[in-house]
């Protein structure tokens, strides 16, 4: 049987989970932002409409937009994260299978399915359930590839004609499609990438479906090769398979406040580690380095600029909190200089390795903590539950440098006190 | 900062134990208490977690239906609302909870005669958000 893969993504996410529970801000335009109430990362159609741009910074457009009726929120991810299991939720009840590919996007296996019924009353089917049960409107591409199911979903959001759903099984569409679609837009194509095809003249889809797989391998890599198959309607990636998980991660915020003591930076640091080392098991890899870095505001008048990183190298990968953070720990007290405000740190992971493929020399100290995993499983489960959360006390109890959310909306739908209200 | 989130999902909730104490007639035996299952308040209450949503009530529109400022309504957006039943509806951009009637013409009822009914003005459609399955209330002991 043929492959048949369907990805369904919500329509500017988390703009709509912001409007579900406030029919007052219907219609009107309504932009999140990022971490700190830095740059606008998600608009509603009408803010798109306004021609607010995606990434820019919010001061820049905050007294325009607002006098235009524009509504803003900080990110309220306990919010857009509830909503987001109720998408999949309701995607796993009407599919068998499903690949949850971000937030707002999941990839369904719909091989077979035309035999029942047609593909893009399906389509439709899943749109208007996701919309009934849980509030929210998603787009549906429908095609023999994941790479050419995101190019049908792309057409869904781009031609409103379409009503969102686009079956793109029939090769003639395909055509159309890529040769009207820039190469940029293809999956896994990104604006390096793209800037590299069009010095080769490649500046559609279509042209680099065209292109000769060997050349596209040599050139850049095997995974630009698979993309050049998949955009000729021969499936190389199956769900659960993408471009492999990710070879670094990197944990960093601005802080609300500057921070001019050592012990909160230290507080900072230690959770940004933890929660670096959180995303490193859940892809179930270890870490060698370990790297932080701190700096000032560049834009501060009359203060001085200082910006730094260290790195730290593992005896033996890890992905334990308490190694990390340690590791973390030490790198910061070498860039740590007092006198300055500091706006930003990170921690950084990379030199990936899988579960037991690192060879340890004769003379390493291999002494893992004992029970490492077991006792690192049980604080992730305990956090993923929902019930709380457990922590080492090295990220600090009080942190006050915490993230800005001047515009937060309530946890309508995860916090008790914060249902909303009906009259 | 240990947040407590209360959370829609089976499988994470209290079991409370259900108690059978069965004494045969005729012999008197010592009860036999077992456990038979638990009773769990989220498989009673909600049918569709996905599609349940959990809002409280304020004012006294619904007074004469039971439901009282402060109550806790369970939600069920993907049940068909019909003739009759407490709805949650978007009324002039505010959510409001009333009694939703398709005959002889569509409207939303207050449970108080100090409330107007509600009816959608010439060519609007009636925005409605799901359908209240449940009553929640804490009593105050």
């Amino acid at each position: 049987m043929k492959p048949v893969f369907a990805l369904v993504d919500c329509n500017n996410f988390y703009a709509s989970c912001e409007r579900l529970f406030r029919p007052d801000l219907h219609g009107r335009p309504i932009v999140v932002l990022s971490n700190n109430d830095g740059c606008v990362v998600a608009r509603s159609a009408e803010a798109k409409l306004l021609g607010i741009k995606m990434g820019v910074p919010y001061f820049k457009i905050k007294d325009e937009y607002q006098a235009m009726g524009g509504v803003v929120f900080s990110s309220n991810y306990a919010l857009y994260a509830d909503i987001s299991s109720r998408v999949m939720q309701v995607l796993e009840m009407l599919s068998p299978k499903v690949e949850v590919y971000s937030i707002d996007e999941a990839f369904i296996d719909v091989s077979g399915i035309q035999s029942l019924t047609p593909l893009s009353v399906f389509g439709a089917e899943l749109q208007s359930t996701v919309a009934r049960w849980v509030g929210i409107n998603v787009g549906v591409g429908i095609a023999p590839t994941k790479t050419l199911a995101k190019l049908a979903n792309y057409a869904a959001k781009r031609w409103p004609a379409t009503g969102g759903v686009v079956d793109l099984t029939n090769p003639v569409r395909q055509k159309k499609l890529l040769q009207l679609v820039p190469v940029e837009e293809v999956w896994g194509i990104g604006r390096r990438l793209a800037k590299q095809l069009n010095a080769m003249g490649i500046h559609t889809a279509w042209q680099l479906a065209q292109a000769n797989s060997k050349v596209i391998r040599r050139q850049f890599s095997v995974v630009v090769e698979r993309t050049v198959c998949e955009l000729n309607g021969e499936s190389c990636l199956g769900l659960d398979e993408g471009l492999g998980p990710k070879q670094q991660l990197i944990s960093s915020r601005s802080f609300g406040e500057k921070i001019t003591e050592l012990a909160p930076l230290c507080q900072a640091v230690s959770q940004y580690a933890c929660r670096a080392a959180e995303k490193l098991r859940l892809q179930h890899s270890y870490c060698r380095l370990v790297q932080v870095f701190v700096r000032t505001s560049p834009f501060a008048p009359n203060q001085p600029y200082y910006s730094n990183s260290a790195l730290t190298v593992l005896n033996v990968p890890s992905n334990d909190s308490r190694e990390l953070v340690q590791a973390a720990q030490q790198c910061l007290t070498q860039i740590w200089r007092p006198g300055y405000r500091y706006q930003k740190a990170g921690v950084m992971l990379t030199d990936f390795w899988p579960a037991g493929t690192y060879q340890a020399s004769l003379f390493d100290e291999v002494s893992p903590k004992p029970r490492s995993k077991q006792l690192m499983a049980a604080m992730d489960k305990i956090n993923r539950s929902g019930k709380g959360r457990i922590f080492l006390a090295a990220e600090g109890i009080q942190t006050d440098w915490k993230m800005k959310r001047e515009y937060l909306s309530p946890a309508y739908t995860t916090r008790i006190s914060d249902l909303p209200k009906v009259t | 900062m240990a947040v407590l989130l209360g959370k829609l999902e089976a499988g994470m909730h209290q079991i409370l134990p259900l108690l059978l104490d069965r004494a045969s007639c005729g012999f008197p035996s010592p009860a036999q208490d077992y456990v038979e299952q638990g009773i769990d308040l989220n498989d009673y209450c909600i049918r569709h977690p996905a599609a349940t949503y959990l809002v409280r009530a304020s004012g006294d529109s619904m007074i004469n239906a039971g439901i009282y400022p402060g109550d806790l309504l369970v939600v069920d957006r993907s049940v068909e609302a019909r003739h009759g039943q407490i709805v949650i509806a978007s009324v002039n951009g505010e959510m409001t909870c009333k009694r939703l009637e398709l005959r002889p013409i569509v409207r939303l009822m207050a449970a108080n005669p100090d409330y107007a009914a509600i009816v959608p003005s010439e060519g609007v459609t009636l925005e409605i958000f799901g359908v209240v399955t449940n009553l929640v209330r804490k009593l105050s002991l």
